[in-house]
């Protein structure tokens, strides 16, 4: 039987006496961008790094590459190219000797190392700092670089740990630009964002939140499943008052989106009662229109009514 | 004398050899202002926010915080400024309780102060609970909103955030920048750096740097008109990819 | 300088010294450790060194001589039925420290009174072994020459009377060397990694926006490790006395005194390292370094002060442990006071107060 290039079947992990994941099942298909999402805690991280045979699992079948986790832990590692969270390079080599350091470490042949080299100048545009340290290299730049270092041994899955933490927007985009060439190419991605926009970049996206997967699907098919209704409002200084229009009785949330806010109403029956209600606040005019939801809005529904439940 | 302005940099310089990691900056930051401070990682906003804050010397030009030099005023302005940097700094093999003594006591706060601070703080944060338990084991957005608390102990009108919200997710982020507001509302003067362009949206004015300069300074609608953008994303990917 | 700030840092610090409970074991234990490895390691007495014999008189007189070397303590009879050409691959397997070879001739030759040689191959890969072995065989051969002659040596007799250390013990020679080494690199290992962690950490950085001063930050920081390096100054001195039975014969109030002063000097010098260190790997590495070689080496911890080469004698004048040497051994050992230690003691004191005022200034230039 042939399993989807990730395969995660009713895995579960502890730490001491807190449970990090709980019965998760996953699946990812084979060429996918596939992201994990979820707030700090939901256990994002421990299954990355279970999937990378860094940790072993409590219990569960865990499948990449139809290897299992358990067992074929060399041969996992050499056809997975992994980037951990705040993943540093050796600041003290130059770009060319960190490529062919880590070449060299999985055992890439001699010959091929010039052509893949090349290759991932391509995506990184890396090529005219070849011989720069790594440690001179601005924020994205060293992303890039550990990417290119990850990716030298042509893997077949590659597993990003929130790769794109702490860099500015700028880099951040070229990065999913590089994401989204290799995947052209038939590279199977899984990545944990805590950003919404490269959220949406992805083909599925599973929302985790204390060890389980609340949601998961297409973007856009999630987001068209919301039950909610979404209300935009847009005038001046509104976060000013984010707290007191949270109040009004019949708003389920208010988030501020931007400059604006976001209300999140079970439906449209109340909302010209609400309305009224707002400009009491405000003391003068503002827009109130109803908005598709946003993966986001989303997102913030489901932790917020999972931690509402919780307590 | 009382003034308006709660920040003013002109022409501040600092350079590490021949790198000029900030270059002739000026800007004037009004009390009870959010400012925002956005830029590429390695622009230059920690080197300044570290000059602001007094700990470092400038290598050329003038600021003043709160009034005072950050040549010759630094210990007055140490008294009057909160600073959370992007390293979450406090002690993780403290208490919560233990930590917020630690800062009440270091910024000269009497026992009384402290007990009534500590009280107020753990209940506005909701940690009451939690006061007793090592700092390490809080989730990474609670410790962010204690470590944001613990740098208003002593009540400073003006507080630096150096990306405060670094990996956070997006329901934290919101969090933390509710109470953000609620520092601004109450009168002090709000400077944050950040990379989530949605939060430079809740700002008041922002400066845009890019290798050392400030390239743009303005309030996030004026920037929209100016470059026909709808978001501070569109902004920000479109002025540092001309430049 | 504000007491409160001040009590602050040091409530903080005693708060992770005692919350991390397995550094602290560590803290405490390593002394007793060393003590106890050092102790029974580092010794310079001379036991059970063996030796062969060829004796080829076979007579009442060459089983006499051997008897001189048999009966004392130091010496065990190992081979005596051996050929010369053995001799060498014994020393080389290290299975003999001497061999003895006594000539076939050797009665008859002290009858007739002429001058008798016998010959004593020594071996002095270790030259302290080999002066032993050459001062105990001219003792042994003295006693001889009196049994045999029946009269006694001379007009002059040399009897050395050894003070201080009547037994020669090395352990009293040791063990109060073990504290100045043991309490300095304990003591500027605690400040220097205690405050190159906050640099890590990232924690200095959020102090120094405060209003603290980093003459209070030291302060704060060198109090508690005060406490707990004389702490362990304690538990040295009680596992030295248990174990080796190391004399005392001084104050007590003026050792801790004096061993406050020292750790004072160790503890500057570890903020000294951390005021130039970033991380606490490099700490860690430049504290040991600069403390174990030099005391080791150039304190008179074992190799005389006096008798080292012009230029190192004044290096070791730099070294704090060559003070506080002579002062712990002096109080242990001699049992003298402050009368005669007190230009030792004020040495040590203008090295601390050197230390720390460079740490201080080093910190205000890269702090502030």
């Amino acid at each position: 039987m042939m399993l989807p290039i990730i395969s995660i079947k009713n895995f579960s992990k502890s730490f001491g006496g807190t449970k990090a994941v709980a019965s998760l099942d996953l699946e990812v298909e084979k060429g996918e961008l596939f992201g994990l999402i979820g707030p700090d805690g939901a256990g994002k991280t421990t299954t990355i790094r279970t999937l990378v045979t860094l940790i072993s699992p409590d219990s569960g079948e865990i499948f990449v590459n139809n290897l299992d986790v358990k067992k074929d832990v060399r041969k996992i590692r050499s056809i997975t190219g992994y980037m951990p969270q705040r993943f540093s390079l050796y600041p003290d080599l130059s770009v060319n000797q960190n490529l062919v350091f880590f070449a060299n470490l999985f055992d890439v042949p001699k010959r091929e190392i010039a052509e893949r080299k090349k290759r991932l100048f391509q995506f990184s545009n890396l090529e005219p700092f070849a011989g720069r340290l790594a440690g001179q290299l601005s924020g994205g730049m060293k992303q890039k670089l550990a990417l290119s270092c990850t990716l030298i041994h042509n893997p077949v899955v590659l597993i990003l740990d929130e790769p794109t933490t702490g860099v500015d927007p700028v880099s951040r985009n070229e990065f999913w630009t590089i994401l989204k060439e290799l995947k052209k190419e038939g590279v199977t991605i899984l990545v944990s964002t805590p950003y919404m926009d490269e959220a949406v970049k992805c083909d599925r996206v599973a929302i985790m939140h204390e060890g389980m997967v609340l949601a998961r699907g297409k973007p856009e098919t999630m987001t068209a499943s919301f039950q909610n209704r979404i209300y935009k409002l847009a005038g001046q200084d509104l976060i000013k008052h984010i707290n007191s229009i949270a109040l009004i009785p019949g708003i389920l949330s208010v988030q501020s989106f931007g400059d604006s806010l976001h209300l999140t109403l079970p439906d449209n029956q109340a909302k010209e009662n609400i309305r009224g209600k707002i400009k009491n606040i405000l003391g003068r005019s503002f827009q109130m229109e109803p908005v598709e939801p946003s993966l986001e809005d989303l997102f913030i529904a489901l932790i917020e009514g999972k931690s509402r439940n919780g307590n | 004398m009382e003034t308006e302005i709660a920040v003013s940099a002109s022409k501040l310089s600092r350079h590490f050899g021949a790198f000029k990691a900030v270059d002739e900056i000026s800007f004037d930051v009004k009390k009870g202002e959010i400012f925002g401070f956005l830029g590429a990682n390695g622009a230059g906003k920690t080197t300044a926010i570290k000059m602001l804050c007094g700990l470092l010397k400038p290598t050329e030009g003038e600021a003043t915080v709160a009034g005072f030099s950050i040549r010759t005023g630094t210990a007055m302005i140490k008294k009057n400024i909160g600073y959370m940097s992007q390293k979450f700094s406090l002690y993780e093999d403290l208490t919560v309780k233990e930590n917020i003594e630690f800062y009440g006591g270091i910024y000269g706060l009497s026992r009384e102060e402290i007990a009534n601070k500590t009280r107020l703080l753990l209940s506005e944060l909701n940690l009451e609970n939690m006061q007793n338990s090592l700092t390490r084991a809080l989730p990474l957005g609670w410790k962010q909103r204690l470590a944001l608390s613990a740098s208003l102990l002593h009540d400073p009108p003006i507080i630096f955030l150096d990306e405060p919200t670094g990996g956070v997710d997006p329901i934290s982020r919101r969090n933390f920048w509710r109470i953000i507001y609620e520092i601004a509302n109450r009168g002090k003067t709000v400077f944050v750096t950040t990379h989530y362009m949605d939060e430079a949206e809740y700002c008041n004015r922002v400066s845009i740097m890019h290798r050392g300069k400030i390239i743009e300074l303005g309030t996030p609608t004026g920037l929209k008109q100016k470059y026909d953008k709808t978001t501070m994303q569109d902004i920000f990917i479109h002025i540092i990819g001309q430049n | 300088m504000k007491l409160r700030r001040i009590i602050s840092i040091i409530i903080k610090e005693y708060t992770h010294i005692f919350r991390d409970w397995r550094s602290l074991l560590i803290i405490i234990l390593m002394p007793v450790l060393m003590i106890i490895l050092y102790g029974y390691a580092i010794t310079l007495d001379m036991k059970n060194l063996t030796f062969a014999v060829i004796d080829d008189a076979k007579t009442p007189e060459s089983r006499e001589l051997i008897r001189g070397f048999t009966e004392s303590r130091f010496f065990i009879l190992k081979y005596t039925d051996i050929k010369r050409n053995e001799i060498e691959s014994l020393f080389k397997k290290r299975y003999i420290q001497m061999a003895l070879v006594i000539p076939g001739d050797f009665s008859e030759s002290l009858v007739s009174n002429r001058i008798t040689k016998v010959q004593l191959i020594v071996d002095a890969a270790d030259s302290n072994v080999g002066t032993f072995i050459n001062n105990y065989s001219n003792r042994v051969a003295q006693l001889f020459n009196e049994k045999l002659n029946n009269r006694s040596p001379g007009i002059l007799g040399l009897e050395p009377r050894i003070l201080f250390n009547p037994d020669m013990k090395s352990a009293n020679f040791f063990v109060p060397g073990l504290v100045a080494l043991i309490l300095l690199l304990i003591c500027s290992l605690l400040t220097s990694i205690t405050i190159t962690r906050e640099k890590e950490t990232g924690t200095l950085e959020q102090i120094l926006v405060s209003p603290v001063n980093p003459m209070e930050i030291v302060v704060g920081k060198v109090i508690p490790y005060i406490t707990l390096g004389f702490f362990n100054g304690i538990i040295i001195i009680i596992f030295a006395r248990l174990l080796f039975k190391v004399p005392i014969n001084g104050s007590l109030a003026l050792i801790a005194v004096l061993s406050l002063i020292y750790i004072f000097v160790a503890l500057s010098f570890g903020l000294m390292i951390s005021s130039v260190a970033k991380t606490q790997q490099i700490a860690m590495l430049a504290t040991l370094m600069a403390t174990v070689l030099p005391t080791i080496m150039l304190s008179g911890f074992i190799f005389p002060v006096a008798s080292m080469p012009l230029p190192l004698q004044y290096i070791s004048k730099a070294v704090p442990a060559t003070y506080f040497l002579i002062i712990i051994r002096g109080i242990m050992l001699k049992g003298i006071g402050l009368a005669e230690l007190w230009q030792h003691a004020a040495a040590l004191s203008g090295i601390g107060m050197l230390m720390l005022s460079m740490a201080i200034i080093r910190f205000k230039v890269t702090l502030e």
